[in-house]
């Protein structure tokens, strides 16, 4: 089983991304749980969602404390929380960051989202989308297919520039 | 009244009390909504006249329910009707216990969500059903069973609430003046969206006076101007003849709250309070009869 | 069709399909989502329904009860305080035998304000005379707000029903949601009581202690009857769309020394730690209550059992598992976890079975 912890800020798409995770799982013909962990709602606050990906029916409605991957879409809250905690050693981490970012110990991924929402003009009151782009670096680590990547934001997306922005990021994340 | 009864919807010999406005009111009210009708009540002196299980007083369906919910459940029983296509009558019609204390939140939201029906606060100044409680209807120094020594707060004013939510069509009535009455629920029926009724309900065991004066009651509370008689179509105010007449020449406030038990004991200050907030109400009428001209 | 969904977006797309005439409801987290969801269909026209924005649930539960007795389909949601609010006419809708479907999104109680999962809402309704089913996935609850509507149109039953799914825990989380057609599967409403100009009667007058009675005696037969309704519908339900449900959700119970019993997700959880305490030699089950009213026969032998209550009665116990004693003459050990949202995950299960103690009562996070 998969056990993803995204860590992400209120208003940046996390909770969709987490959506758009499961939903692309299934895609691939799995089964995946995606669940916010809600505190006070308000613009900005860290948010962690958590998503489950297996073979079988996900039973487990319990938080993540041991994940297998760990998607921090706004890398500040690495300042303010310890997003590795109960992440195993060699454990995968994406990282939304211009610059690559190395972690002693883990398989870490860097991708420019902010940077690649900008450009394709994924700007929502002010704030750029994440929620897309990360599943393009997602389906290049082999998270799920490309085509349930796509299938995927074309579900729950009508604007082209979902597709463009997660296409962005697929090129762009080195693996 | 010969001409307004064509049809009776309530049986006779019912359990009101003897004098009863509320069941005379209520005879108007269905002859001239006629039996494509619903009427729903809450608890209130309805309940008693509407008899005990399995028999019922009325000719119509009536809908009992809790107190505070009868303007909520005729919403649903109108959109339920509209729904199918029918045009029966969904007429609310409650107490001033269940209108403009347990039951005002209801009834404002349904006026605000245009509700296709019409609410009818029958207004006997107490909670009637219970052995005389004071209400927020009941006026300042009426003695009621929790307020021995006359009620030491005004009457609310349902009616500048209710006129608050601008609904096309609202008028204030009283059991003692039955054509007045009948042709304001012609009228409220014939409005699409939420049409609202007042009507005052002299209760001779309430107000302690004899059961055979209750048409006097009501007749000297409009005469006096304690009671106005005048419809509201949204800001259109047209004031109803016989209130007309009353503020020509009114007759003295207090050849309407000697006669009442309730009013034992009023101080003559209290008797001016009641006279000047009547006067002002009139007052504030015919300007808005005059600004709406 | 195979989509995601949230358990709230699973409860309106079950109403989508249902097609009630009137749907009265108000907002509260974390029901929300439901409103806002039928809301949208009905302003995009993919449901036909009145949707009343009612001023409060106490309104929300009177104007169902006007729509239904008219012979209209009726639906509301609501959760935690909101269902306390309108508990007077939760009460009354069962009392009028009104086939209203509710979805309650079970949440604590305050003060202080806490929006997460817990039970005492729903159960403190336990008494009032409205079927209760307590569902596990988004896919479930969609299909119980589906059956929930034929059975109590059913006039053997004429009772209204209440789907329960926890706060966050269900109600927030996405999973895979199967949606299908489903004309045919609840036939027409028909009130055989229903109120019309036509054939005049009185509703709820004054009643005697005689009458009474025998008005209350009804309820409980038609509850009694709806046992049999209930199976009838599942039957039907799993014959036609392939997923079978029964009274309880039992999990590798047949030859278990020891039975988790609980309600909602948390016996979705259970599972996972019975399959770990079965690899540590254990010979544990899990035990889902479902249906919660009627309270099922309950097929627990000499087994000993946990009982898991996200809720109390104080004064009393776990609700739960003071109906697993009444209705196994047995004992248990009592957990009480979750309760306010308390996270509860399949290790602490597995532990509660682990340390059990037949005839205590266990607080879990509060007791050493």
């Amino acid at each position: 089983m998969h056990e993803i912890r995204l860590h992400s800020r209120g208003g940046q798409g996390g909770v969709t991304a987490a959506k758009l995770i499961a939903l692309a799982s299934f895609r691939d013909g799995k089964y995946a749980t995606a669940a916010p962990f809600y505190g006070a709602e308000r613009r900005g606050a860290p948010v962690v969602s958590f998503i489950r990906i297996d073979e079988n029916p996900i039973r487990i409605y319990s938080q993540i404390h041991n994940p297998t991957h760990v998607i921090v879409l706004d890398i500040t809250i690495m300042d303010v929380a310890d997003v590795l905690v109960g992440l195993a050693p060699g454990g995968i981490v994406v990282l939304n960051s211009p610059k690559p970012i190395a972690l002693d110990g883990y398989k870490t991924y860097s991708v420019d989202l902010t940077g690649i929402a900008l450009r394709t003009g994924l700007v929502v009151a002010g704030s750029p989308i994440l929620n897309t782009p990360v599943i393009g670096a997602l389906a290049k680590i082999g998270l799920f297919s490309v085509d349930s990547a796509k299938a995927a934001i074309s579900e729950m997306f009508v604007d082209i520039k979902n597709q463009e922005a997660a296409l962005a990021a697929y090129e762009e994340m080195v693996v | 009244m010969s001409g307004l009864q064509e049809t009776e919807y309530i049986l006779k010999c019912t359990s009101a009390c003897a004098g009863c406005s509320t069941s005379l009111i209520l005879r108007h009210v269905l002859a001239a909504a006629g039996p494509d009708t619903v009427l729903v009540i809450p608890a209130c002196c309805t309940s008693v006249i509407q008899g005990v299980y399995p028999k019922t007083s009325f000719r119509i369906p009536v809908y009992n329910v809790a107190f505070a919910a009868s303007a909520a459940v005729a919403s649903g029983m109108s959109a339920a009707f509209e729904a199918m296509g029918k045009k029966t009558n969904v007429i609310a019609y409650a107490g001033d216990g269940g209108t403009v204390d347990i039951g005002i939140q209801a009834l404002s939201g349904a006026l605000e969500r245009e509700t296709n029906f019409l609410y009818i606060c029958y207004d006997n100044e107490a909670y009637g059903n219970t052995g005389m409680q004071r209400s927020g209807s009941t006026p300042l120094g009426a003695r009621t069973t929790t307020t021995p020594e006359g009620k030491g707060h005004k009457k609310k004013d349902l009616d500048r609430i209710v006129a608050a939510h601008s609904i096309p069509y609202m008028a204030t009535a009283c059991s003692a003046y039955p054509k007045d009455l009948a042709g304001k629920v012609e009228k409220a029926l014939a409005t699409k969206g939420p049409a609202f009724i007042h009507v005052l309900a002299p209760c001779p065991p309430g107000w302690r006076y004899p059961a055979e004066k209750t048409i006097e009651m009501g007749k000297l509370a409009v005469k006096t101007g304690v009671w106005a008689l005048y419809e509201r179509m949204y800001e259109t105010v047209v004031i109803s003849g016989p209130t007309k007449a009353a503020m020509i020449k009114p007759t003295p406030i207090e050849e309407y709250i000697k006669p009442q038990g309730r009013f034992k004991g009023i101080t003559p200050e209290t008797i001016t309070t009641i006279r000047l907030d009547s006067e002002r109400m009139l007052r504030r009428l015919a300007a808005e009869e005059e600004g709406s001209c | 069709m195979l989509t995601i969904s949230t358990g709230n977006n699973a409860v309106a797309a079950a109403v989508r399909r249902v097609k009630p005439a009137v749907v009265a409801a108000y907002p509260i987290t974390p029901q929300t989502e439901i409103v806002e969801q039928i809301a949208n269909y009905v302003a995009d026209g993919s449901l036909d329904t009145r949707y009343i924005p009612v001023e409060s649930e106490h309104s929300a539960m009177a104007a169902c009860i006007g729509a239904s007795i008219t012979g209209s389909r009726t639906f509301t949601a609501t959760s935690s305080h909101g269902l306390l609010y309108m508990n007077e006419m939760v009460n009354w809708a069962a009392g009028a035998r009104l086939p209203i479907v509710m979805a309650n999104v079970n949440r604590a109680l305050g003060p202080g304000w806490n929006v997460w999962a817990e039970h005492t809402d729903s159960l403190q309704a336990r008494d009032t005379g409205w079927l209760q089913i307590y569902v596990s996935t988004v896919q479930e609850a969609y299909d119980a707000v589906v059956m929930a509507f034929r059975i109590a149109e059913d006039r053997r039953v004429y009772l209204p029903v209440m789907v329960n799914l926890d706060g966050f825990t269900l109600s927030h989380i996405t999973q895979q949601l199967y949606v299908s057609d489903i004309d045919g599967f609840i036939p027409p409403m028909e009130l055989d009581h229903r109120i019309s100009p036509d054939d005049p009667h009185g509703y709820g007058c004054m009643t005697g202690p005689q009458d009474y009675f025998r008005i209350r005696y009804d309820i409980e037969r038609s509850m009694r009857e709806s046992y049999a309704v209930i199976q009838e519908t599942e039957k039907a339900f799993a014959d036609r769309f392939s997923r079978s449900y029964g009274f309880t959700d039992e999990y590798r119970c047949e030859d278990a020394d020891v039975l988790v019993i609980t309600l909602g997700t948390l016996g979705k959880e259970a599972e996972v730690a019975v399959d770990m305490l079965r690899d540590e030699g254990i010979a544990a089950g899990s035990m889902r209550i479902r249906w919660f009213r009627p309270f099922p026969p309950l097929d627990t032998r000499d087994r000993e059992l946990v009982v898991i209550d996200r809720d109390y009665s104080f004064g009393c116990g776990g609700i739960l598992a003071d109906a697993i004693r009444a209705q196994t003459k047995r004992d248990c050990f009592s957990v009480i976890a979750g309760i306010g949202g308390q996270e509860v995950t399949y290790r602490d299960i597995a532990g509660f079975v682990r340390d059990r103690r037949i005839g205590e009562e266990y607080w879990f996070g509060v007791d050493a």
